[in-house]
């Protein structure tokens, strides 16, 4: 019941904390599995450095530009939204939550397109990858990276689109109170997450290479 | 009841749009070495500025802190054991 703690807790606060801390667990197991990717990156990127710069010329540095606007933005509206949880408003925090979802929506959208004129420019490794130059064969390590990495973060963007969506409706609902919301902060700082590993994978793979 | 958003949230969103702005221009100017270093300091500021205000770090305590800063310490780790190895590998060839 949501105004009762769980038999295993003193109160409400303390079950509240005790998911919280779940969560960053769960958090920490992440940033060593994107870690170990961007672990990885550095390592070749150190060893092959002007193929990286090379390779990551041709990636759509507008579209990344806009998609980390659009993942800041919803980020935004998701920590706004937990605030207004907080206080009791769980009907307006769920307007909140469903426009985070939207634009993680549209993030997905763009990353789409993305792809599809990266394929059309012959830059996804083993498939049909043609890459002029002496950088060919760092700009396909780079580019297993790239999309590797993205397509991992967009499968924790399209699961952050569901936690959020389902959040959503069970707040519109009246679900939550000022009382218990724990799941409305427990899935805001899985968002917020995914934005933060989207924050360096932003400048290690659209950055580089473009003052040359 | 008020429904405005607290004004660190505001700020904050507002800061991290102008970091995406910064960054993306500082790219764009030939820096040699430090385009790396400005891209990832400003992606670290970045980070910070979404663990501290948007998860709400800067209200927890020690504990919390201490499960969410675990994560990076060994990735810290990680990393610095990994680039001991490549960093030197090529000083000890094998014999």
């Amino acid at each position: 019941m949501p105004d009762a703690p769980a038999f295993q807790f003193v109160d409400l606060r303390q079950q509240h904390d005790a998911a919280q801390l779940g969560m960053w667990v769960f958090l920490a197991t992440e940033v060593l599995f994107f870690g170990g990717l961007i672990l990885a990156y550095c390592v070749y990127r150190s060893a092959y450095p002007d193929g990286f710069a090379a390779a990551a010329r041709h990636t759509q540095i507008l579209i990344g530009t806009i998609n980390t606007a659009i993942l800041l933005t919803s980020s935004f509206f998701v920590a706004w939204a937990v605030t207004l949880a907080k206080t009791g408003l769980g009907r307006i925090a769920a307007i909140l939550l469903g426009a985070a979802a939207i634009m993680g929506i549209s993030f997905l959208v763009l990353k789409g397109i993305e792809y599809r004129i990266e394929y059309d420019e012959h830059l996804v490794p083993d498939f049909f990858f043609v890459f002029e130059g002496p950088n060919g064969r760092s700009a396909w390590l780079f580019f297993a990276f790239y999309f590797v990495a993205t397509g991992v973060h967009a499968l924790h963007v399209a699961i952050g689109i569901v936690v959020l969506a389902v959040i959503a409706m069970k707040a519109r609902r009246g679900t939550y109170s000022a009382r218990y919301h724990a799941p409305v902060t427990v899935a805001g700082l899985y968002w917020h997450f995914v934005d933060l590993v989207w924050v360096f994978l932003f400048a290690l793979i659209y950055l580089p290479g473009r003052s040359t | 009841m008020n429904w405005y958003p607290p004004r660190a949230i505001v700020l904050s969103w507002l800061g991290l749009l102008a970091l995406l702005g910064i960054t993306v221009l500082t790219a764009y100017q030939p820096l040699g070495p430090f385009n790396t270093v400005a891209a990832l300091t400003i992606a670290t500021i970045k980070a910070l500025l979404i663990a501290a205000v948007f998860m709400e770090l800067r209200d927890r305590g020690g504990l919390m802190l201490a499960f969410a800063s675990a994560g990076f310490f060994w990735l810290a780790v990680m990393v610095w054991l990994a680039f001991s190895d490549y960093a030197t590998r090529t000083n000890f060839p094998p014999p």
